[in-house]
């Protein structure tokens, strides 16, 4: 079931990606409203990074293109903000946490320009709303997985973009992290933005997202959560591993999913 | 007057190369920076044929394209080729340096160079190599000249553009992301290694340059955690290390270059013993910051 929308703030058309003549991406075509948090579901290997690195051209499509509010990522690069799986980057490098959150401000200072006040106070205030403040001068190889999380999300805050791409900002992270990152997250659609996400956690798919996204390799879904997210889907999208299907059947069941209006 | 000059010149070298070898260590490409040291002798040999002098621009040019076409070399074969990075490190830079080296004896009567000092380098040199002014006036030893231009390239270079380094060195996905180029920051980064190689390659020899690439910064890097504060430390253990080695060599009588390395080595066991002690049995004592 794909639902599509009209004027959408990102638009996937007929994107294939391979990796050594080995397709990751095959043929993904959806749209996406604005304001909306959605979440990238998909076993692994199932080319959810795949695909956000395609809408940030970090891979080259072997056909197929991607839109963001309507136009090229060169065009509108200012209005989107990329947060890339935690354990890219190597944490022992030498910065603090508000060294980090500050690079956010970077993009838009352009060459020859340092932050000034305006941009600390950015940062500063990204640095609250991830409840990080005790930590601005902690160097960052001695934060927890889930302080590491927040650190990122909130260099991307700085950027004071329209859209974001996540990937994976909920794994390995503790209770509290991720209570704090959902309400930043909602937080910023409630504003107007839009938040794309990759998701592991199917229990928590229900709860957290308006817009589910379920590939594999394919797209198998893409629509309202309410809509999309059924327990028939999923096990398309999930195909063959059964234990793990059982057990979401049953919860989708027991848990008598919350209606979502949309 | 001498020791003054044979310090300064290995200040000069270890300052530029330990500079550019903290971001060589932080973007885990110090091999790369090994590579560049050694594969850049055929370009210097081809330079001094044309132009017939150990003079700075030519040099410095030649420099410059041979480094950037090792590295290009390089990440061709480790992506096209698909082999990996440490091997076509390593094919790549000694069959340049093998070049280097056959060019030198086969054009041993017109080029004024010598494998022992191309190897070794020979700092005591510095001073008696002096640049004369065709109208006679003693400018002051040559290699100093050379030396100075390229840290005051490298110090400009990496101010103007600390910002963009520091993006693309911490987290390069991102600094994509916003639109840097990844491939040109590491070119422009080789292209300065290239030109400090070459630049320092006469007084310390390209085996030894690799150690002044990174025997610094990695002690900086136990000492602190503070980016700012690895650039200071790195700048001071390079002259620490170029004052304590002349005075080593001239106490024991041997090889100055060889000497500076040997107590950048011994400095950095020190650095190690430090930061050994303060994970292990201080963890509340204040790293360095200034």
């Amino acid at each position: 079931m794909i639902i599509h929308v009209d004027q959408p703030v990102v638009e996937v058309h007929d994107l294939t990606v391979t990796y050594e003549r080995r397709p990751v991406l095959w043929d993904i075509d959806f749209t996406l409203p604005g304001g909306i948090l959605a979440g990238i579901i998909g076993p692994n290997g199932a080319g959810k990074t795949t695909l956000i690195k395609a809408a940030m051209d970090l891979v080259v499509p072997g056909s197929g293109f991607v839109r963001l509010f309507g136009k090229s990522l060169k065009e509108v690069r200012s209005k989107v903000s990329y947060v890339p799986q935690r354990r890219t980057v190597d944490w022992d490098f030498p910065a603090s946490v508000y060294d980090v959150i500050l690079m956010g401000t970077y993009p838009s200072l352009g060459l020859f320009r340092y932050p000034r006040k305006a941009e600390k106070e950015l940062a500063l205030d990204a640095l609250r709303k991830v409840e990080l403040e005790d930590f601005k001068n902690r160097q960052i190889s001695q934060l927890s997985g889930g302080q590491q999380q927040r650190v990122f999300l909130a260099r991307a805050l700085t950027q004071n973009a329209d859209l974001f791409f996540m990937d994976e900002p909920f794994a390995g992270v503790d209770a509290a992290t991720e209570k704090t990152i959902i309400k930043v997250l909602q937080e910023l659609t409630s504003h107007g933005k839009t938040v794309v996400v990759v998701h592991h956690d199917l229990q928590s798919v229900a709860k957290y997202f308006d817009w589910t996204i379920m590939i594999h390799s394919r797209l198998i879904a893409s629509g309202p959560t309410s809509q999309v997210f059924t327990p028939e889907l999923v096990e398309k999208t999930y195909g063959g591993k059964l234990d793990l299907l059982t057990e979401v059947a049953h919860l989708l069941q027991t848990e008598k999913l919350p209606p979502r209006e949309d | 007057m001498d020791a003054f000059f044979v310090i300064l010149t290995g200040s000069l070298v270890a300052v530029t190369c330990g500079i550019l070898g903290i971001f060589l260590m932080l973007r885990r490409m110090v091999m790369i920076g090994d590579a560049i040291s050694h594969s850049v002798l055929p370009g210097i040999v081809i330079a001094f044929l044309i132009s017939g002098s150990r003079d700075g621009l030519a040099m410095l040019i030649a420099a410059v394209i041979t480094g950037l076409l090792t590295t290009f070399i390089i990440q061709f074969i480790h992506e096209k080729g698909k082999l990996q990075a440490d091997a076509s490190i390593g094919v790549t830079f000694t069959w340049l340096f093998a070049i280097g080296i056959i060019l030198i004896s086969v054009f041993a009567d017109y080029v004024d160079l010598d494998q022992e000092c191309v190897l070794y380098g020979e700092i005591a040199y510095v001073p008696i190599d002096l640049w004369i002014l065709p109208s006679g006036i003693i400018m002051g030893p040559r290699s100093v000249y050379m030396l100075g231009t390229v840290l005051l390239i490298v110090v400009i270079t990496i101010l103007f553009f600390f910002k963009e380094f520091y993006m693309v060195t911490f987290d390069q996905d991102f600094a994509v992301s916003t639109g840097l180029s990844v491939t040109l920051w590491h070119y422009i980064l080789m292209a300065l290694i290239s030109l400090t190689t070459v630049a320092s390659f006469e007084s310390v020899g390209a085996i030894l340059v690799v150690a002044f690439l990174v025997a610094p910064p990695a002690s900086a890097y136990l000492l602190s955690d503070d980016f700012k504060t690895i650039i200071i430390l790195t700048v001071f253990i390079g002259i620490i290390v170029a004052i304590s080695g002349y005075f080593l060599a001239v106490y024991i009588n041997s090889s100055i270059s060889g000497s500076m390395t040997v107590m950048a080595g011994i400095i950095f066991a020190i650095a190690w013993l430090l930061a050994f002690r303060r994970r292990n049995f201080q963890k509340s004592l204040k790293i360095i910051k200034f």
